[in-house]
């Protein structure tokens, strides 16, 4: 409860803290409307027309809700079931030596197998329903979650463990108090580049293989030609994912990492 | 292993060995109520086995360690407070293990946390706010406030400065005056341990040996630095302390406390000759 109180008094000064990025990236949109400017609306439009086009569809409670919901929801089922399944595969690799030495090549070839790929064997699997990309989404996350477990069952720390021996706790406190925290501080990181590529990879297995969503309007403005509604797509996942990443995730995730740099100081028996 | 009914730790005839490599050899100590014990040794010298081997942490292999005090605490080399809890959650973390309630836990903590010098805003926070001292203060709350009648110290307050050291040193200090609390201690900082201990032990070798005994009669709560000063340079004299340290002998030939020095440390027999040292109640005997 504390901790959460602490998490809400802290998101005003890292709002405030924020102002340099927002500088950096109206910076971004200088640029953009600079090359707009220069090569003209059918191969740029400038950000203002690209805002309008955002603006108009979600007035209208047009395509941009709609779309949006499709996509999240593939997104979220995919992920949820990379976690669920990533995070407690991992935490039982990293508690037995076999496990993780078995497992680490395991982890290596599907880190290193291109999204894109499963996708081709997903679309041949699933067809063009919700399968195909919450299956994507949930493999190309299940690695990084999957190591993220595993680091986190791996180094937990000899001095936890003696401690929890020192101080008598019974069973029940070493997972709840200290086991279970420890590994979260490993796992919640992993959880958020999973959220990341979730929806990048969502919007490319969409684009290829689906007829909803925000990946297939993408498709359909591409066919088009319309530079304006692409780029307004785009703008609208990118400004999701920064709006999840920076308001709600960044400032856990800043939280738990100072948790780890205080608990994983190496300790040496004299 | 049966517990005795009076409160001591004794230890005897302890070994241990890492693998093939010995690191401990024929260990006897012996640790009544309200005592404190310091193994002195250079790093690397055994001596947390030893004390990791007292607190059950790591599985005796030859000998016997028996431990009769009720209440055992332990004050690691780092703080080791939980990060993800507050200060007086984890001065509570004993307690909550003993299954006692929240409220009045949470009392106790906070209670033993103020005596620890540690204010409202300090008990609110989580450890990586806190300064060192403060986590070490945390440290010691967590341990005292389980009451313990031994306390088990793992070179604790190695890595605090002088004046935060001493503030540690009293507020132990004052808790043994409070209730009858034994201390077993390790450290390589010999002074630390003439200022604390009454009976010093030097541990060193591979396998580590005791080499030296210094009964200390003054209490320790009546020793002033120049008497700390003293002796532990005495202490220092002793050519197997020297020894044990790996220091060069002494340049000026034969110090007075050198002719106190009994015959054969090799032996390692806790027996033989007591001699008297100055006047102030310090005894060197092995």
């Amino acid at each position: 409860m504390a901790l959460l109180r602490n998490w809400l008094l802290g998101i005003p000064r890292y709002l405030w803290s924020g102002w340099g990025a927002i500088a950096s990236l109206l910076l971004l949109v200088a640029l953009w409307e600079a090359l707009a400017a220069a090569y003209g609306p059918l191969v740029l439009p400038t950000p203002l027309q690209t805002a309008q086009m955002l603006a108009q569809w979600m007035e209208q409670g047009g395509e941009l809700w709609p779309a949006l919901a499709v996509t999240a929801r593939r997104a979220f089922i995919g992920l949820a079931l990379a976690v669920l399944a990533g995070s407690l595969l991992g935490v039982a690799a990293g508690v037995s030596m076999t496990a993780s030495m078995m497992a680490r090549p395991w982890v290596t070839v599907l880190l290193g197998t291109p999204p894109i790929a499963w996708l081709v064997l997903a679309m041949l699997w699933f067809g063009s329903g919700d399968g195909t990309p919450v299956f994507t989404v949930f493999i190309a996350c299940l690695p990084v979650v999957f190591v993220g477990g595993m680091q986190g069952a791996r180094t937990l720390e000899r001095h936890w463990r003696d401690l929890a021996r020192a101080y008598r706790l019974p069973w029940h406190m070493r997972v709840l108090d200290v086991y279970l925290p420890h590994v979260v501080s490993y796992l919640f990181p992993a959880w958020i580049v999973a959220l990341g590529s979730s929806w990048k990879v969502v919007v490319m297995a969409e684009l290829l293989s689906s007829d909803t969503g925000v990946g297939a309007q993408l498709a359909t403005s591409r066919a088009q030609l319309d530079m304006a509604a692409t780029l307004a797509w785009i703008a609208a996942v990118v400004l999701v994912l920064l709006a999840l990443e920076y308001l709600l995730l960044e400032p856990i995730k800043r939280e738990i990492e100072r948790w780890r740099d205080s608990g994983g100081m190496g300790e040496e028996r004299a | 292993m049966t517990a005795p009914p009076n409160p001591e730790l004794r230890v005897s005839g302890l070994a241990h060995a890492f693998g093939p490599r010995a690191v401990l050899e024929d260990i006897a100590l012996h640790l009544p109520a309200g005592r404190t014990l310091a193994l002195v040794g250079p790093s690397g010298s055994g001596k947390s086995t030893l004390l990791h081997l007292c607190a059950g942490l790591l599985t005796l292999r030859d000998g016997r360690i028996a431990n009769g005090f009720a209440r055992t605490s332990m004050l690691f080399q780092q703080p080791h407070l939980l990060p993800w809890k507050s200060a007086l959650d984890n001065i509570a973390l004993g307690l909550k293990a003993r299954g006692m309630g929240r409220g009045a836990r949470l009392a106790a903590a906070h209670a033993m946390g103020r005596a620890m010098g540690l204010d409202e805003l300090a008990l609110a926070q989580f450890p990586p706010q806190l300064s060192g001292g403060m986590q070490s203060r945390a440290a010691l709350a967590r341990a005292l406030v389980l009451e313990p009648d031994l306390l088990l110290l793992d070179e604790p307050f190695s890595a605090l400065d002088i004046g935060m050291k001493q503030q540690m040193h009293r507020l132990l200090l004052a808790e043994q005056q409070r209730r009858p609390l034994a201390v077993l201690m390790i450290t390589h900082d010999v002074m630390e341990a003439v200022a604390l201990a009454d009976q010093v032990l030097v541990l060193a070798g591979t396998p580590a040996r005791l080499r030296w005994r210094l009964d200390l009669a003054l209490p320790a709560a009546r020793r002033d630095d120049a008497w700390v000063h003293r002796q532990t340079a005495l202490l220092l004299a002793q050519p197997a302390v020297r020894a044990a340290f790996d220091l060069p002998p002494l340049a000026h030939g034969v110090s007075p406390a050198d002719a106190y020095s009994p015959a054969d440390p090799g032996t390692g027999v806790a027996v033989g000759g007591q001699a008297r040292i100055a006047g102030d109640g310090c005894e060197v005997a092995l």
